[in-house]
């Protein structure tokens, strides 16, 4: 197994790692995580694939370089603006959940009034 | 309409008005950040309207070339640099979309307006710079050549939209606009995927250069996979569309407008590039059946529940739900059973003139919505009574909408059932045009639930809470009349959308 095989599978390996933890966690907070994990190894399919490019006797393809940069860049600013909102729900109601039961509780309290 | 003489790609004469298209909301946005405070309003208010000329200068300049506008940024070609593209297609997205954020402006000046004299406030300054940098975003989408480029405006999009959700910082917007961004995360990561499995497999991401090498193996069926479902997220087609109706819903009439009528079409775009441009070839009848599916539970699911809704407001999200299922139909009906390839006209024009004809009726009765809840304080369907009597030109504006929602001639509605069932027929799929009837009869219902209470007398005489300004009744008005009369075009060069695309070239140079 070489190099790039093998961060290639730790490339997969995080994203299925992130994808659970995004769609199984209720809290906010997890999900977060977990898109940070899976975008993690996003990244490391980039710099696989400008490993794999290299081909032709360059270090790496520079260009999915380029493009990962752009990426960890959108992806930290998605992270800043979700922490944000997170942090305002808390704020507002004194809890940061989505879960069903907090929305299930306003449709009662909507019904009793 | 083939067109050959269009490789090599170099920047065509008038192909700046492309980047002229991206810079200025790009600078609208960072100059209002400088300036700051009310000069936000007054730079969108400039320069949105200027966005629709050049709109229009784009439109009418593929249309008499026939071919598209090209502009190659820094003169690096691709596969190294980036392309910027206008064919029919954008450029007709570009001017309707352009409409729609001028009617918005209007309407949005007496909500996020800063009166001279008065205090200037957080949410009209954050307002219009978000207006501003939702055009952008739309602007790069139907501009953009390279999935890569694709991906950082649609994620520009997502930025410049979660926000307007919950723009007045209630809770429960709060919790839509955190719902909102978690799936759009997980759709612009999935595509992201995508992207990197297609530069590995092609070492481009240049749509034209990509189209010519795309074979069907899996690595590319994967990328492809993985992305359709990123946008299907993004687009909320059921089953991911649970995000929308609480954001859509909860948002400020002039955000709920935007939101329903542009953003979720930015996507839907992206799904049309895809799979028309990059890999006409691909889909194949399973998926496209498949596709087409989706879209029909959506246009079943989204009318039922809207049907049960209480608050006008919440029924219009879902009817966005439904309506965003006829988008999806277009995919089982383009595809030509011969060749395996989706073509593209016909169905493709159909499904571009729904979004289209829905981009201006949804914000015209998201305006209508917003207007009616600021009279009455509240927009619960039953207790609509005599606010027909109050506001006329409100009601009517909703009225026309839905009449372009429904299809009824001469509104774009009609026009594209019109196409799509035609094209139901040509391609012996029944079952199809069962679905869009079906969804024209439950639109008719709830239309009618709607009006039915509006126009109904009410008991004790009805007090406004707030005059409603006649300029933000003709702003839902003119959308609407819009839709309405879109069907006209019909009668002019429909194939305009049909110019300079990827497939027709192919076809042409074989």
């Amino acid at each position: 197994m070489n190099a790039a095989t093998l961060f290639g599978l730790c490339g997969a390996a995080l994203v299925g790692l992130g994808l659970y933890g995004l769609v199984t966690n209720p809290e906010p907070l997890r999900k977060i995580l977990a898109f940070n994990l899976l975008g993690s190894g996003v990244f490391l399919v980039f710099g696989v694939v400008a490993k794999r490019a290299a081909a032709s006797g360059l270090g790496g393809d520079p260009v999915p370089q380029a493009m990962v940069i752009t990426a960890i860049v959108v992806a930290f600013a998605a992270t800043a603006m979700a922490i944000a909102l997170v942090l305002r729900l808390l704020q507002e109601t004194g809890r940061s959940t989505l879960s069903s039961d907090t929305s299930a509780a306003t449709d009662t309290a909507g019904a009793d009034s | 309409m083939p067109d050959a003489n269009l490789l090599p790609d170099a920047t065509t004469t008038d192909g700046v008005f492309l980047v002229l298209a991206i810079v200025l909301p790009a600078a609208g946005v960072l100059l209002s950040f400088v300036l700051g405070g009310r000069y936000a309003e007054r730079i969108a208010l400039v320069l949105l309207p200027s966005g629709f000329i050049l709109a229009t200068i784009i439109l009418v300049d593929v249309w008499q070339s026939g071919h598209r506008l090209v502009y190659i940024v820094g003169d690096w070609k691709p596969p190294l640099g980036i392309a910027l593209r206008a064919d029919g297609l954008s450029a007709a997205m570009m001017v309707v979309m352009a409409i729609v954020f001028c009617a918005v402006a209007i309407f949005a000046y007496a909500d996020f307006g800063t009166r001279a004299g008065s205090a200037e406030a957080r949410a009209p300054f954050a307002f219009w710079i978000l207006l501003m940098a939702i055009w952008g975003a739309m602007n790069l989408i139907f501009l953009g050549g390279d999935l890569f480029t694709l991906y950082v405006a649609l994620e520009l999009l997502t930025f410049a939209a979660v926000p307007l959700v919950c723009l007045d910082g209630r809770a429960e917007t709060l919790q839509a606009a955190l719902r909102y961004l978690i799936f759009a995360l997980l759709g612009s990561i999935l595509y992201l995927v995508g992207t990197a499995l297609l530069y590995g497999s092609y070492a481009t991401l240049d749509i034209v250069l990509l189209s010519r090498q795309i074979r069907a193996e899996p690595a590319t069926l994967v990328a492809a996979a993985l992305m359709t479902i990123g946008l299907f997220a993004k687009t909320a087609l059921f089953p991911l569309h649970l995000w929308l109706p609480p954001a859509h819903a909860g948002a400020p009439a002039a955000a709920s407008a935007v939101l329903s009528a542009v953003v979720v079409k930015g996507s839907f775009f992206l799904v049309v590039r895809l799979w028309f441009d990059v890999m006409p070839g691909m889909l194949g009848g399973a998926g496209a059946q498949l596709f087409g599916a989706l879209g029909a539970a959506a246009i079943i699911f989204g009318s039922v529940v809207a049907l049960q809704q209480q608050r006008l407001k919440l029924l219009i999200a879902y009817s966005t739900v439904a309506q965003i299922g006829y988008l999806f139909l277009i995919f089982p009906l383009a595809l030509d059973a011969a060749s395996g390839q989706l073509q593209g006209s016909g169905a493709l024009t159909g499904g571009i003139i729904q979004a289209i004809s829905h981009a201006t009726a949804k914000a015209a009765m998201f305006m209508a919505a917003g207007l009616i809840y600021a009279a009455l304080g509240h927009d619960r369907i039953a207790e609509l009574g005599g606010i027909a009597r109050a506001l006329p030109m409100t009601i009517f504006a909703f009225a026309l909408g839905g009449v372009s929602l429904i299809g009824l001639p001469p509104s774009g509605g009609f026009l594209a059932k019109w196409i799509l069932l035609e094209a139901t027929v040509a391609t012996g799929q029944w079952w199809w045009a069962l679905v869009i009837l079906a969804g024209g009869l439950f639109t008719s219902c709830y239309m009618f639930i709607v009006l039915s209470r509006a126009v109904a007398p009410s008991g004790a005489p009805l007090k406004l809470k707030t005059a409603v300004p006649k300029y933000q009744e003709a702003a839902a008005l003119a959308l609407a009349l819009t839709s309405l009369l879109l069907g006209l075009v019909a009668l002019g060069p429909i194939d305009i959308i049909e110019v300079g695309r990827p497939d027709s070239i192919m076809v042409g140079s074989r």
